[in-house]
């Protein structure tokens, strides 16, 4: 007997359906599994087998092929084990000829028939939606996961042995075996209950004036940002904070991370969708296939992971000179792709960039009483960043140790949802000037249009000429000061940046020159 | 014509004696002196090398004559733009033959100033702070502007700083160089090492090719100070190179004169150990120069018959310390010595022995002498702090310090820079430029010296003005200086 069950595999963040071919013949007893398969989907066979044998379905010894189509594109993961059981079962008869027409399956078996979550989840529904399909039985853990996507009715499924039962049984019997799983996406981010509770406040951070307000213009203008302070003057605890001032997700921005995530296998138990803004901070020992992705079959970095957040990268100059170099194609282009033996594939890669390090190797330039680094010294730990890397961020601020007095808690700063209040006024200033361009915020600025968008009036000229000459900038220093200082202008609710927004935004300038000077 | 063909012939072996690296500075005057001229002892057999050499430098020195080809490599060495100047000759100069020893020869590249011109060294920390970078930037330019030679260690930091300064007022300067005078070390000062071989020289007791090792320093910077009439010390630590120039400065006899600093200021704590130790302090740079000028005049004036050379402006008289003073006790009534010891390594003032009249201590300690302000003349405009030692050592030691009122201009004046034509700073910006030093300051402790609840962001506006007038400088994302030049 022949059956055809309906299953997907990933493709980068995408999918694409793929439907489970069993066969099974009489000839000498066997079990193969044809279809270009990786490890863990070949696998299957044995959990498969055990697993129908422990809910007390025993192989009879035949002849059982398995196929995957399409049969010429790679496939991995553990998602193939309940469609290959499904497609056995109905080989087999066990379940009516036609029960499984137009379902899709997916999951993981245990050994004891029990079903486990599946990577992914997101993207194969909804390619499965796409392509006509209508329901769908998903392990408990991924139902709310799948049930975002609209027009599909997820099952909610335990064990082999209820699909079996839910398969053989007609369509009014079905819903009293399993469950339909069904989630309002919309309503979720209508009611906004989920804004950030858990995530750590900006009032817990004392003092650093500069660097919150650093934080809160690089969140603004979605601008990367660099902080330089000797080790615990806080610069993790700000980066950590940063998600929280953002803007809240959108609904599409959520399916971004969520697909992401899911295709990482990194969803949360019983999570729809990711709510929160993510937020990166990889060991400095991270290997360049780690942060960017990569593998023989490509997965999804870390600055992919933190598409939509912020990827904090501490102690900038220990990373490895290779991984931070391949930071700079998807910073520029937002998004990576990933090229290999098994294929290419793109993933988003939005994030904004936030660094820390020490000025120097011993932490306390330019005190000089203190610090005995060398030029030479200092100039070789600042030539670990790549200057390429330093281009591409805008801000760029200093912490000190925090006083004693603000330790103390004199002053409580501001809280993060004041913050993000500001924040979101000006993000939503910048969206009503780039509507109809290919920019969204205004670190995405480039040189060509910097005139059009960040113009000056002649006050603004003068001084931004007077800025060029004394601080010696660079073209590209000076368009990071002109975009910078649009965000600071979008902060105050200005039209026309001023000559004080010019002055604030060149006093974060980074530049290599404060090290070798 | 046969006196200067001698004279290159010797030269061409002294660049053969002195690209042997087996033997020191030592054994080839030794060596020299021994067979009567360089081409003497090229030619020499090994016995006579033995008497000052060891064996295995007799053996090394042996091999090493073997492959070299004295007359090629001088050709070779010419053609670079290098001549080398040894010790016997009427070109070597003056101030560095009169050292205790001092090199056998020296390569030069570019054309050593005259004999006759005033020659200061400036010398000082390679990390310094903006403080010593505007001193030096000074002084280096008033100097450059007097015609006044600045010789240096073209050295990052104040060093090349004082040198650069000098170029760019026009005036001459002398590098001396740790490593081969074809090696520009370090690299980034290529631009002034490129000025100097065109406006200056540079100079080195190192062959051709020897490139810059540690131990090749020390002896440079005996030759920065022996080259040098006084030396002014911007910026050292207590534990400097800087300090080890001093140090054999005052075994030359220069005079030293030092930068005061901040006692809270660690690149200033070896700076201010010289002054309590009695060295000249610096004021201004044209305080500097009117003192050191006077003081030339009064050593022409009295220079000791027996060491009169009309070429030489009486810098024979100068004292060595195994020479003690050479000046009389009438003289003495005119230009007051007080002398001074410098203890040689972080030794402490008590201990060194009695001190009596102030003549001739034959004791290997450096003198300082300061001369005090009490002269007849009186033209002399200097404010010194001059220590002078009690004969009773138990009682804590007292300096005497006797300040003359310093007249008005003489401090050192901080000209603001008048940039874009704006000459008066609005009360504003100018609060903020009075909180702000030399010295970096956090953006904390700018606002330290602010009324509460002073705007951030305006206080950052501010500051940014201040860069933008090239008032200020900030010298990383949250420090800001004063910016002198």
């Amino acid at each position: 007997m022949y059956s055809t069950i309906y299953s997907g595999a990933l493709y980068g963040i995408s999918a694409y359906l793929v439907s489970v071919e069993v066969d099974i013949a009489n000839g000498l007893p066997a079990f193969l599994m044809v279809g270009s398969l990786s490890t863990e989907v070949r696998e299957s066979r044995e959990r498969v087998t055990v697993a129908l044998k422990n809910v007390g379905l025993n192989l009879p010894p035949k002849r059982i092929t398995v196929n995957l189509s399409p049969a010429d594109r790679r496939k991995d993961g553990t998602a193939f084990d309940l469609p290959i059981a499904a497609g056995i079962l109905e080989a087999l008869g066990l379940i009516p000829q036609g029960a499984a027409e137009g379902i899709l399956f997916l999951g993981e078996l245990g050994l004891n028939g029990e079903l486990k979550k599946a990577k992914g989840v997101l993207p194969i529904v909804q390619a499965a939606a796409e392509e006509g399909i209508r329901q769908c039985i998903i392990p408990g853990e991924n139902a709310k996961e799948a049930a975002v996507v609209p027009g599909i009715t997820v099952w909610e499924a335990g064990n082999i042995l209820e699909i079996m039962h839910f398969l053989a049984a007609d369509e009014e019997e079905r819903k009293s075996i399993l469950h339909i799983v069904s989630v309002d996406a919309e309503a979720l981010f209508r009611e906004k209950t989920y804004c950030m509770q858990e995530s750590p406040d900006f009032c817990e951070v004392t003092g650093q004036e500069t660097a919150r307000r650093a934080a809160e213009i690089a969140a603004a203008g979605f601008h990367n940002l660099l902080m330089v302070g000797p080790p615990g003057a806080g610069k993790s605890m700000i980066a950590k904070r940063i998600p929280g001032i953002l803007p809240p997700l959108t609904l599409g921005e959520s399916l971004e991370i969520t697909s992401v995530v899911s295709v990482a296998g990194l969803m949360r138990e019983g999570e729809a969708l990711v709510m929160e803004r993510p937020f990166c901070s990889p060991h400095h020992t991270v290997s360049q296939a780690a942060l960017i992705g990569g593998n023989t079959l490509p997965r999804p970095g870390m600055i992919s992971l933190a598409h939509r957040g912020v990827l904090f990268l501490d102690e900038l100059p220990e990373f490895q000179r290779n991984a931070l170099d391949a930071l700079r194609q998807p910073l520029e282009d937002r998004k990576v792709n990933i090229s290999r033996a098994g294929g290419s594939v793109t993933y988003p890669s939005d994030f904004m960039l936030v660094c820390a390090m020490n000025p120097c190797p011993c932490g306390y330039y330019p005190d000089k009483n203190r610090c005995h680094c060398t030029k030479p010294q200092i100039g070789k730990y600042m030539g670990k960043v790549s200057g390429p890397i330093l281009d591409r961020i805008d801000l760029c601020v200093e912490l000190r140790q925090v006083d004693y007095l603000s330790l103390r808690g004199k002053a409580k700063g501001e809280s993060s949802a004041a913050i993000r209040q500001r924040v979101e006024q000006a993000r939503e200033t910048q969206k009503n000037r780039f509507a109809g361009t290919k920019y969204r915020f205004n670190a995405d600025i480039e040189a060509s249009s910097i005139i059009s968008f960040c113009g000056l009036d002649e006050e603004g000229q003068r001084c931004m000429e007077r800025l060029y000459h004394s601080l010696q900038l660079s073209a590209r220093a000076y368009h990071r000061i002109l975009r910078v200082a649009r965000t600071i202008a979008d902060l105050d609710g200005k039209k026309d940046i001023g000559t004080e927004h010019l002055m604030e935004a060149s006093f974060y300038r980074p530049s290599m020159e404060y090290w070798t000077y | 014509m046969r006196r200067v063909e001698w004279e290159e012939r010797e030269r061409i072996y002294a660049c053969w004696l002195c690209n042997f690296p087996g033997i020191g500075n030592r054994h080839r005057h030794l060596l020299t002196k021994l067979c009567g001229s360089a081409e003497e002892a090229y030619l020499a057999d090994k016995r006579k090398w033995g008497q000052v050499l060891s064996q295995k430098q007799v053996k090394d020195l042996a091999d090493y004559t073997e492959k070299w080809q004295p007359e090629k490599e001088y050709r070779r060495m010419q053609e670079a733009g290098i001549s080398l100047i040894t010790f016997s000759e009427k070109a070597y100069p003056q101030r560095l033959k009169n050292i205790p020893d001092s090199p056998y020869g020296i390569f030069v590249k570019g054309r050593l100033p005259g004999e006759n011109v005033l020659t200061v060294a400036v010398i000082g920390a390679r990390e310094c702070s903006e403080y010593g970078r505007y001193v030096a930037a000074e002084l280096g330019a008033e100097l450059g502007r007097r015609g006044v030679v600045v010789v240096s260690g073209m050295a990052r930091g104040i060093d090349g700083i004082s040198q650069e300064a000098a170029l760019e007022a026009g005036g001459v300067s002398v590098g001396v160089l740790g490593c081969g005078v074809d090696i520009c070390y370090p690299a980034q000062n290529k631009e002034l090492y490129d000025r100097l071989l065109h406006k200056g020289a540079v100079l080195s007791p190192y062959p051709v090719g020897t490139p810059a090792l540690a131990r090749n320093f020390p002896p440079r910077n005996r030759i920065v100070s022996g080259l040098a009439d006084a030396v002014v010390v911007i910026e050292a630590r207590v534990k400097s190179g800087t300090l080890i120039t001093v140090d054999m400065a005052l075994e030359q006899g220069r005079e030293v004169y030092v930068v005061p600093g901040r006692v809270t200021d660690r690149l200033s704590d070896g700076c201010n150990r010289l002054i309590r130790q009695g060295a000249g302090v610096f004021l201004s740079p044209e305080c500097f120069l009117e003192e050191i000028l006077q003081l030339e005049e009064q050593k022409r004036r009295h220079a000791s018959p027996q060491y009169n050379d009309s070429s030489d402006r009486g810098r024979k008289n100068r004292k060595c310390p195994d020479k003690g003073v050479v000046l009389q006790e009438g003289r003495r009534k005119e230009v007051m010595f007080q002398k001074v010891e410098v203890p040689g390594s972080g030794t402490e003032i008590l201990k060194s022995g009695v001190e009596t009249s102030g003549l001739g201590i034959g004791s290997s300690v450096p003198i300082i002498e300061v001369p005090s302000a009490r002269t007849e003349e009186s033209g002399s405009r200097a404010e010194e702090a001059n220590s002078a030692k009690k004969e009773d050592k138990i009682t804590m030691e007292e300096p005497m310090f006797r300040i003359r009122e310093p007249k008005e201009t003489e401090g050192f004046e901080f000209r603001m820079k008048e940039s874009n034509g704006i000459g008066i700073m609005p009360p504003e910006p100018e609060r903020i430029y009075n909180l702000l030093d030399f010295y970096p300051k956090s953006l904390e402790e700018i606002r330290a010296g602010l009324p509460d609840g002073y705007d951030d962001r305006q206080l950052v506006a501010l500051l940014m003005g201040l860069c933008l007038e090239n008032y200020a400088i900030q010298i990383s994302p949250g420090h800001f200086c004063r910016k002198g030049k």
